[in-house]
């Protein structure tokens, strides 16, 4: 068996089923693949190459999963790309991972991404430069920027990411895979550290929209340790694929999506996208958000507000780096989280205690969360008219490697994505043509209500066989 | 609503981190601009629109309070960057205290 590391979850689980191969052999295809390209690639940071075969020896139906470096693993680092978890060993299993794992899938190998999730190319990790595979003079997008170049370069069979703004959708738009961010709400965050707690999902990284369907079943689903996930019941996914047709859905484009920040090329694609669905049968609606313009400066009060309460839990105290020229206890706060964190995330930290200060905060984060109530009901309106709503991902494909240095140049990446974020809808990110010029992956977006991932994958999956 | 007037050295003391002066002169055109940019929310009317806290909204998940297993100790304590016995070790904290 050769190439074995090219498979999605899918084919694996069928070779595995059939006998073609074992697990062992799938897991060591895997292990062979990233000895031979994470030196140029960099999208793991460690791979536990023994703990694998262990747990492929242990389980005939294993299939290997990267994992973001921030989702907690028993007896593997947790960094979160970050100076200050450099040496942290997880104590327990998040959620999602005892989930996956009963779930047949094995946890080795542990891929980069911008600190604490905080960025759009992972060029803010502080472990390791993450290149895009399908042009390594790229960057991968991000944050969860080592989970697509896994993914996209065949170094995983699939990955689990997080998306607060955008971290699951544009790098997988950047590296041609599926990638999903669940309703929130949908996924557990047990176990998976915080950045911004009213927007971060934990969301499948993949190969094909069935293999995300797959891995979002194992993935999804009330959770006593975490009170935002309602019990609601989790549709049969893979069921829902059956028969996936364009025919008769209304699709909605919103008007607010087309911009002059768009790339041509990238609108070409979405263009020709949502003509593939027009063709293969949807109706094509005209739809207004009108509070779209706003979205991003909500987010960039709410996230880094969050941020920074969820970030004061990096103190020196309890694990983490600690300063060892602290001589009272400001300095032990101040110099351990100066010497531990890196730019963006002190930039961050910064942003959101200036919203939350006194005399400032309800002109900025009080204000945020009425506007975003508004952005929510854009949505709320919308969706009584359609079934989905189709746009793009990024404002652009890759771009190169240290050609975006300004921070909220940086922060337009997520232009697209964030709105729903913010509402809390699910939407997914699928692979929809090549540019022109510089034949690099471009991503489709599809949105659709809170909690109807079904009807998403439905969508997508009809979309992705008419590509 | 005040333009721009974020002091970013203040600022990072209340937010408990060091910065150097390079990082300061760096930082505060930056953060200038963003707060510039988020600004453009105040041009919207929210009155009488209630504030959104989460993207969908469980109200009072609540358990039984009752003991449960839970981590040991030792694991507890495995990533501590100072231990003494079962607890935390911390460099003196009481200032002008005597040793």
């Amino acid at each position: 068996m050769s190439e074995l590391w090219k498979l999605g979850i899918t084919e694996a689980r069928a070779g595995l089923a059939k006998g073609d191969f074992s697990s062992v052999e799938l897991t060591q295809s895997i292990i062979d693949r990233v000895r031979d390209r994470n030196g140029e690639i960099g999208a793991y940071l460690t791979f536990d190459e023994e703990g694998a075969l262990a747990a492929a020896r242990a389980n005939p139906k294993g299939v290997p999963l990267a994992i973001k470096d921030l989702i907690n693993v028993r007896g593997q680092p947790c960094t979160c790309a970050s100076k200050i978890l450099k040496g942290y060993v997880s104590p327990y299993d998040a959620t999602v991972i005892r989930k996956v794992k009963e779930a047949d899938f094995i946890c080795a190998g542990r891929v980069n991404m911008d600190e604490f999730a905080m960025g759009s190319s992972t060029e803010n990790s502080a472990l390791g430069r993450t290149v895009n595979p399908c042009d390594t003079s790229r960057v991968p997008g991000g944050s969860s920027g080592g989970s697509a170049a896994a993914v996209g370069g065949d170094l995983a069979i699939a990955a689990l990411g997080t998306d607060t703004g955008g971290s699951i959708r544009q790098p997988a738009s950047f590296c041609n895979c599926v990638g999903v961010k669940p309703s929130y709400g949908r996924v557990s965050r047990y176990g998976v550290t915080a950045f911004a707690s009213s927007l971060d999902q934990v969301g499948p990284m993949t190969k094909s929209v069935t293999d995300a369907a797959l891995l979002l079943q194992a993935l999804a689903g009330h959770d006593e340790m975490d009170g935002t996930t309602p019990d609601i019941p989790v549709p049969d996914y893979a069921k829902a694929l059956e028969g996936a047709s364009l025919k008769g859905v209304k699709l909605g484009l919103p008007k607010e999506y087309f911009i002059d920040g768009l790339d041509p090329e990238v609108k070409a694609i979405t263009d020709a996208a949502v003509k593939t669905c027009a063709d293969a049968g949807a109706e094509i609606v005209e739809v207004s958000l009108p509070h779209t313009e706003y979205a991003m400066a909500v987010y960039y009060i709410v996230a880094p507000a969050e941020a920074s309460a969820n970030l004061a839990r990096f103190d020196g105290v309890r694990y983490g780096h600690r300063s060892d020229k602290s001589d009272n206890v400001f300095n032990l706060y101040a110099r351990s989280r100066a010497e531990g964190f890196g730019p963006e995330v002190k930039r961050r930290i910064i942003m959101g205690t200036y919203v939350l200060s006194s005399g400032y905060y309800d002109a900025y984060y009080g204000r945020a969360l009425k506007v975003r109530t508004l952005i929510r009901r854009d949505f709320e309106e919308v969706f009584k008219k359609v079934d989905a709503l189709i746009a793009p991902v990024a404002p652009t494909a890759a771009f190169k490697i240290g050609e975006v240095q300004d921070p909220l140049t940086m922060y337009l990446n997520d232009l697209f994505t964030i709105p729903g974020s913010l509402a809390g809808n699910c939407s997914v990110s699928v692979p929809a043509g090549f540019t022109a010029s510089a034949h690099l992956p471009v991503g489709v977006q599809f949105i659709a209500d809170a909690f109807r991932e079904d009807k998403l994958l439905r969508v997508a999956k009809a979309f992705e066989d008419c590509v | 609503m005040n333009t721009s007037k974020i002091d970013v050295a203040y600022v990072a003391e209340l937010a408990r981190l060091e910065l150097t002066d390079e990082e300061k002169a760096v930082f505060q055109p930056q953060l200038e601009n963003i707060v510039k940019y988020v600004e453009k929310i105040a041009s919207v009317n929210v009155d009488g629109v209630p504030p959104t806290l989460h993207g969908h909204t469980v109200v009072n998940a609540l358990r039984e309070d009752e003991v449960r297993p839970s981590m040991s100790r030792d694991e507890a304590l495995a990533n501590a960057p100072g231990r003494t016995g079962d607890e935390f070790l911390l460099p003196k904290i009481v200032e002008g205290a005597e040793s």
